[in-house]
């Protein structure tokens, strides 16, 4: 390596699972004080490269040097990768709900009294004195739970800084903050760049990217395509590296418009409410209409399709479809009514990973038959084999456990799954978060086909342009309350009439 | 031929039949004589029968048990104690209360019988309510009733040991007349074989796997969790009574004080020794019903080496220790990397 600089290389790496070759000859290189993206779509290898420099996955070959540590490096456990100084902050926080914030921050690590006892003076101090530095505003001594997964993604990096880590990899981190809580930790991420950190940044935020990362390496199905300096790969070039083809362009989607003279209400739901979480709402939705929630994180947007469906209960107000009142006890119900829910935590409330994809993509369909009039297997693989094949998932097999299948394929299923069941109104809550672009157009594509075919559709996405690109009419929330409502005929949607709605301005 | 051998060591009953074949062999080496079966005043006799007739009671709990623990990554440890109630029940409605020797019943027997599998039924049902409904931990739940079903036995019994002596009552813990093989194999064929066909023939299955993986999941997808877990606590309990009126009929008594006794630790490791996952999810009752005959066999194997009664858990909990270490994941994982190394290292020599 004649190059300077260099904190960690990563070459020829390969890693099979059984039936897949995950990494083929995949090489990454990482210098002091970068910022280095790594992108590809889902499957492409990102996660398992760097599960591989973590010691979560051991490789099958391939060559990693550190700068600092002599020979060829080999990490058992992520224990080993800290020891030389790569720490990590997952998608997913790993860290324990039920210990307080300073626990969380110093376990395994706690300071120690004279008689090596727990100092917790000392530590929910250095823990307080943390968390004032990074600007975080939390009580140490209240249990993790207490804050909000945005909070608590924070709290992961903040752990992971404090342990003095040469090379710091954040794995989607972004994925459930918004967008103050993003710029607080892109400032963390130039903070820690200046001291010389090296940052490996795994997103698929392209926005995000631009905004923050020297560098880029793209992968693609297991193989390196390229390392690029930012100011060299535009975002076309960029997307297009990442698909190996040229991008169909999102703008062609074309909306699915309602003929007002032909328009038919679906369902209307008024004065509905759930305690705690979202103030009595008025709703309306027409046949084949795609209609937006807009609105910031925790503004009643899920709470809303929730107490829609009934996976939280309503406690007042009346709900009717095709002009039929229901009465929603459980999801089951709503599902015999016609609707289907796909839920925006995906790993808590929508997978079922260690059944196969064959049974979770039936699995809601053979719940709305109910426990007697069980599918027949041939059935089951006919409709499972269709799904798999019209939403194009990528699986060994249907009988592959879900919780193998990549985050993007993992979605896909589960909207096979709803799909399965042929429903009346899909509701959609982030069905594009964390998962690459070529899939998120396919979803895109997906729901204003099924739209023009006549479902009535329910949008929720944090990317306001998803929105903009699907919706013919979107609703603001505002906490917990719905507070206008746009409508593509009246207005033009744009980004800034939508923002600042959400923001409360005038109209 | 490779790989058929590949399929059948991949498949989830490899591991729980290889460890019934290893206890099967000791013996051959030990004493032949445990294969001998003879037959005597019409009745087939011999040690495997024996396996196959003392280990109904265990095999019909692993059924119920295996349920259990796949919905809610719990165990059932009342189902002893539900044994010895449900026992209880019976024989003191069939001899009225406070009578301790009957030769004649009150009421028919097949009406005692029921009333004791209808006990464990409540039990299961009441045990499933706090599970279920309540969402108190398995264990925390069951241990009610661990502790009081086995005393509730004993006050319906008028604290007394209760004798039916009325032969019929004898047959299903025995022999049926004219029948040479114990009727206890009969009870825990039929209780498997409902219990499987009803898995087979329904959703359930899957339905329980899904609840035990996640079951918010599972609800958002429309399955009723807490009904499809209060039903897996309901069929534990029921079977728990079919075994208890098993065990009473052996002994045509109802000993509140020793039937069942221990059983539900012998169960909750047939499902483990099955090869069952104690965290739930997915599960496999073949496995289970093979963990609890190796488990009788384990008992006979040492009481026919003459193995005293008060020693042989000691030479149990080994086996079972052996037993449990090899089918566990770390094991496998390291006989796989062991055999990975002994291929690489055979080619450097060949090279």
């Amino acid at each position: 390596m004649a190059e300077e600089n260099v904190l960690i290389t990563m070459r020829d790496i390969v890693k099979t699972f059984p039936g897949v070759i995950a990494l083929d000859h995949a090489q990454l290189t990482l210098r002091k004080g970068e910022i280095h993206a790594l992108m590809g779509e889902n499957g492409a290898g990102k996660s398992t490269i760097i599960k591989c420099l973590t010691g979560v996955y051991h490789r099958d070959s391939g060559e990693v040097h550190m700068e600092g540590v002599e020979g060829n490096i080999f990490n058992r456990n992520t224990m080993d990768a800290q020891n030389i100084g790569i720490a990590t902050v997952y998608q997913e926080v790993n860290l324990c709900p039920n210990l307080s914030v300073a626990e969380n921050l110093f376990i395994g690590r706690e300071p120690r009294t004279a008689i090596r006892t727990i100092d917790w003076r000392k530590m929910n101090k250095q823990a307080q004195k943390l968390m004032d530095d990074l600007d975080i505003q939390v009580d140490v001594t209240q249990t993790l739970e207490n804050y909000s997964i945005a909070i608590q993604q924070m709290i992961a990096i903040a752990r992971a800084v404090d342990m003095e880590c040469k090379a710091l990899i954040l794995d989607e981190p972004t994925s459930s903050l918004d967008d103050k809580e993003v710029e607080k930790l892109f400032k963390l991420m130039r903070q820690l760049k200046a001291k010389g950190v090296g940052i490996i940044f795994v997103t698929h935020f392209l926005e995000q990217v631009y905004e923050v990362c020297d560098r880029i390496t793209v992968m693609r199905n297991g193989t390196f395509v390229g390392e690029y300096k930012i100011e060299e790969l535009p975002r076309v070039k960029l997307v297009a590296a990442m698909l190996g083809k040229d991008v169909d362009d999102l703008a062609a989607i074309e909306k699915s418009e309602i003929d007002p003279k032909k328009a038919e209400t679906l369902l209307t739901a008024k004065g509905l409410s759930h305690k705690g979480t979202i103030h009595p709402f008025d709703f309306e939705i027409e046949k084949g209409e795609v209609v937006g929630l807009a609105g910031l994180l925790g503004s009643g947007r899920s709470e809303l399709v929730r107490c829609l469906y009934g996976a939280d209960l309503a406690q007042t107000g009346t709900e009717t479809i095709d002009g039929k009142e229901l009465k929603i006890k459980n999801p089951l119900d709503s599902i015999k009514a016609g609707m289907a829910y796909l839920p925006d935590d995906r790993k808590a409330d929508g997978c079922i990973a260690g059944l196969s994809v064959r049974e979770n993509i039936i699995i809601a369909l053979q719940a709305r038959y109910g426990l007697f009039k069980k599918i027949p297997m041939s059935k089951q693989i006919e409709i499972a084999d269709k799904y798999i094949k019209e939403l194009n998932v990528k699986t060994a097999s249907r009988e592959t456990l879900l919780g193998q299948l990549s985050g993007g394929n993992q979605q896909k299923v589960i909207l096979g799954r709803w799909l399965a069941t042929n429903p009346k109104l899909l509701i959609l809550d982030e069905p594009t978060r964390g998962i690459d672009i070529g899939t998120k157009t396919e979803i895109q594509k997906k729901v204003i086909e099924l739209a023009k075919k006549g479902m009535s559709v329910i949008f929720i996405s944090s990317e306001l342009d998803e929105m903009i690109r699907t919706c013919t009419r979107m609703l603001i929330m505002r906490d917990g309350k719905k507070v206008g409502e746009l409508t593509s005929s009246e207005t033009e949607l744009t980004q800034g009439v939508i923002m600042n709605a959400i923001a409360g301005g005038e109209k | 031929m490779k790989e058929t051998w590949e399929k059948i060591r991949k498949s989830p009953l490899f591991l729980p039949i290889v460890s019934m074949v290893l206890v099967l062999l000791i013996n051959l080496f030990k004493d032949a004589g445990f294969f001998a079966i003879g037959i005597n005043n019409g009745i087939i006799s011999g040690r495997l029968i024996d396996v196959l007739n003392r280990g109904s009671e265990i095999a019909i709990l692993a059924v119920g048990m295996t349920l259990v623990v796949a919905v809610s990554a719990g165990t059932d440890i009342s189902v002893g104690s539900v044994m010895a109630l449900a026992a209880c029940g019976c024989c003191s409605l069939l001899a009225g209360y406070g009578v301790t020797s009957v030769t004649e019943l009150k009421y028919p027997m097949i009406v005692g019988m029921l009333f004791g599998v209808l006990l464990g039924a409540v039990c299961g049902g009441f045990n499933g309510f706090l599970v279920a409904k309540m969402k108190i931990q398995p264990m925390v739940a069951t241990l009610i009733l661990f502790t009081a079903a086995r005393a509730i036995g004993l006050l319906v019994n008028a604290n007394m040991i209760v004798y039916i002596r009325y032969k019929p009552y004898s047959y299903l813990g025995n022999f049926i007349p004219g029948c040479p093989l114990p009727t206890p194999i009969f009870a825990a064929i039929v209780v498997i074989a409902v219990v499987a066909l009803f898995l087979r023939n329904t959703a359930m299955g899957t339905f329980i796997q899904a609840v035990g993986i996640n079951s918010r999941a599972a609800r958002i997808a429309g399955i009723n969790s807490t009904v499809i877990c209060w039903s897996c606590y309901l069929v534990c309990g029921i079977c728990a009574g079919i075994a208890g009126i098993v065990a009473s009929s052996r002994i045509y008594s109802a000993d509140s004080a020793n039937i069942g006794l221990n059983y539900e630790m012998d169960a909750i490791l047939s499902v483990a020794l099955g090869g069952n996952s104690l965290g739930g999810g997915k599960f496999n009752l073949a496995g289970s019903v093979i963990g609890a005959y190796t488990i009788q066999a384990i008992t006979t194997t040492l009481l026919a080496m003459g193995v005293s009664t008060d020693q042989a858990p000691v030479v149990k909990a080994i086996i079972v220790v052996l037993i449990v270490v090899i089918q566990s994941p770390i094991f496998k994982e390291w006989m796989a990397a062991r055999k990975a190394k002994k291929v690489s290292a055979g080619k450097e020599i060949t090279a």
